[in-house]
């Protein structure tokens, strides 16, 4: 091996070490018999069976899974319709309106949204308007996977389908719909993510009254540090883990479906 | 023939109108309008008890202050205090970016010279922890920096050696960097991996054979190839840093308030909304003229690698 080789993989093994340490420390913390996140004590598990005895835990957990199925559900089918339109016209406009929530700092969508709902729409915040704001900053993220899935296709599929005679309707649900649909999924995925893990907007966009998870966490961090912070914090974990090896791995056979249509094509 | 074209055209409206309309006139209600309001908002007058003033004055009513006014922008003006927090935001934005170019560039170097078939899974590991949840990954450096933790006892203990007096890590300038670099690393990685993953490599054998030093050609070549990757990987650091409250506000102390944290506290704390929406506008100038920036950077930073 070169020396320059040994030097990066060292360099590499510590930044490594700097993403994954603190994570693990969480996670082995929420086994450990002990009020104080200092020393092993001990392994236990009544860290999670007081989390699932917390009632107003539960309750943002389901909260938060309605909110993140809801947003993810429109988020996903405006998304592909902005992806598709994005990739297949002209537009001058919805590009803009797409990529920017994507682009700028959290803060101001929220901001711009509870001003919006408050003073337009004289909305009592809550579920809806979450789910409202949800929507808004995941539908770019699910327009850029479709968008790239698109633009690694073969575009004469599309002609030849109309050629033989197909609708426009008949194209986009035999042939556009199920060539996009691995970038669909995952869409859907990444949205459900986003949505359940985000702090931000939800903290701007949220009432008084219903408990969502997000913002349960940050009062449990903010007042009084519990290990269930920690047991709550390794099942979204793992919850998310499950979730991005879905999505990658369907991402990853959309790719290699990509490719090999071209060879054969 | 003529006929046909033109029922083709009608459809192909039709079919663009029902694609394209949709998510255009959700975004147009639920992103421009509010954005637009929040424009309005900030040149209104702040309302006795939080939230804002009528803009007509009711009828009846005493005369007070309705209608629109650069009072907010007036007042940001006028107090050097806001524009010390702006200056020091942007410091952060920076030195959390320096950080991460420093940390990220060995890495995403690695994995480009890395054998095809482990690249996916070393850039899988850097996003993997990018994915738990936002809080919990600054949590994570609570417990790290904790005044009773093994880390803050080790830097202690060194500190004590050569004599100086314990500190403490956690809610402090120090925290808030960690968090942040911890918080954004990924979003640098990314953008230099594709960068570099794309040069090729007989330009550095070339370089080799006509007698280059390693640093040579690091220097000459991989790094000017690399601008448009790193200024790209520098807006998306540097933007959202500038707009974050939640690091400063768990893992700061009460002086580490950055822009992000003032506009929180406009309108969850002493509810001033114009000047929260005039702070905000002044935010969404920074972040474009900042994405001007990189952008202009990194073209020119192409146009000169092609021009040699």
């Amino acid at each position: 091996m070169k020396r320059s080789n040994k030097w990066l993989w060292s360099a590499a093994a510590v930044v490594y070490a700097f993403l994954y340490i603190p994570l693990a420390i969480v996670v082995v913390y929420s086994f450990n018999d002990s009020r104080l996140n200092a020393e092993w004590a001990g392994f236990t598990l009544s860290w999670y069976k007081a989390l699932f005895n917390n009632k107003e835990m539960l309750t943002a957990a389901r909260n938060s899974l309605i909110i993140a199925l809801s947003a993810s559900l429109g988020a996903t089918v405006l998304g592909t319709m902005a992806g598709l339109a994005i990739h297949r016209y002209k537009l001058k406009v919805l590009p803009v309106l797409v990529f920017t929530p994507v682009a700028m700092p959290e803060i101001l969508l929220g901001v711009s949204l509870l001003l919006f709902f408050l003073q337009v729409l004289n909305l009592t915040l809550g579920m809806i308007s979450i789910i409202i704001a949800h929507t808004t900053f995941c539908i770019g993220f699910v327009a850029i996977i479709v968008r790239a899935r698109l633009q690694g296709m073969d575009e004469s599929i599309f002609e030849a389908a109309r050629d033989l005679g197909a609708s426009r309707w008949q194209t986009f649900r035999l042939v556009t719909l199920p060539l996009i649909l691995p970038a669909v999924i995952a869409g859907a995925l990444m949205s459900f993510t986003l949505s359940i893990d985000d702090f931000v907007i939800t903290f701007f966009t949220k009432g008084v009254g219903e408990p969502i998870l997000p913002i349960q966490i940050y009062t449990m961090i903010k007042v009084a540090v519990t290990p269930e912070v920690n047991a709550i914090s390794t099942l979204l974990m793992l919850l998310t883990l499950i979730m991005i090896i879905i999505a990658s791995k369907l991402e990853g056979s959309a790719a290699s479906d990509g490719i090999s249509r071209k060879e054969t094509g | 023939m003529i006929k046909g074209n033109l029922k083709r055209d009608k459809e192909n409206r039709i079919a663009k109108f029902l694609v394209s309309g949709p998510p255009l006139l959700f975004l147009i209600v639920f992103f421009a309008a509010p954005s637009l309001i929040m424009i309005l908002t900030s040149f209104r007058f702040p309302g006795e008890f939080g939230g804002l003033a009528p803009l007509v004055s009711p009828a009846g009513a005493a005369p007070g202050e309705f209608g629109l006014t650069p009072e907010a922008y007036q007042f940001f003006f006028s107090n050097v205090l806001y524009a010390e927090i702006f200056l020091k935001s942007f410091g952060v934005a920076a030195a959390t970016t320096l950080i991460c170019l420093i940390m990220a560039y060995p890495l995403a170097l690695l994995i480009a010279r890395s054998e095809k078939r482990f690249r996916n899974l070393m850039v899988l590991l850097v996003v993997l922890p990018f994915a738990s949840n936002f809080l919990i990954r600054i949590y994570a450096w609570m417990i790290i920096l904790g005044p009773e933790s093994g880390f803050s006892h080790a830097v202690n203990a060194v500190l004590g050696a050569f004599g100086m007096g314990p500190v403490t890590l956690l809610f402090s300038p120090f925290a808030v960097m960690v968090g942040m670099v911890y918080v954004h690393l990924p979003f640098m990685v990314l953008p230099l991996y594709t960068n570099l993953e794309k040069h090729d490599s007989s330009l550095l054998d070339a370089a080799l054979d006509l007698g280059a030093s390693a640093w040579q050609r690091f220097w000459l070549i991989t790094w000017p190839l690399s601008l448009p990757g790193v200024f790209s990987g520098a807006a998306l650091v540097f933007i959202p840093v500038l707009g974050m409250f939640a690091v400063p506000d768990i893992l700061g102390g009460t002086g580490d308030i950055l822009i992000g944290n003032l506009i929180k506290d406009q309108f969850l704390g002493t509810r001033d909304w114009p000047f929260g929406s005039a702070l905000s506008i002044m935010l969404t100038l920074a972040v474009l003229s900042v994405a001007g920036l990189a952008t202009w950077f990194a073209r020119s930073a192409i146009g000169s690698v092609h021009k040699v």
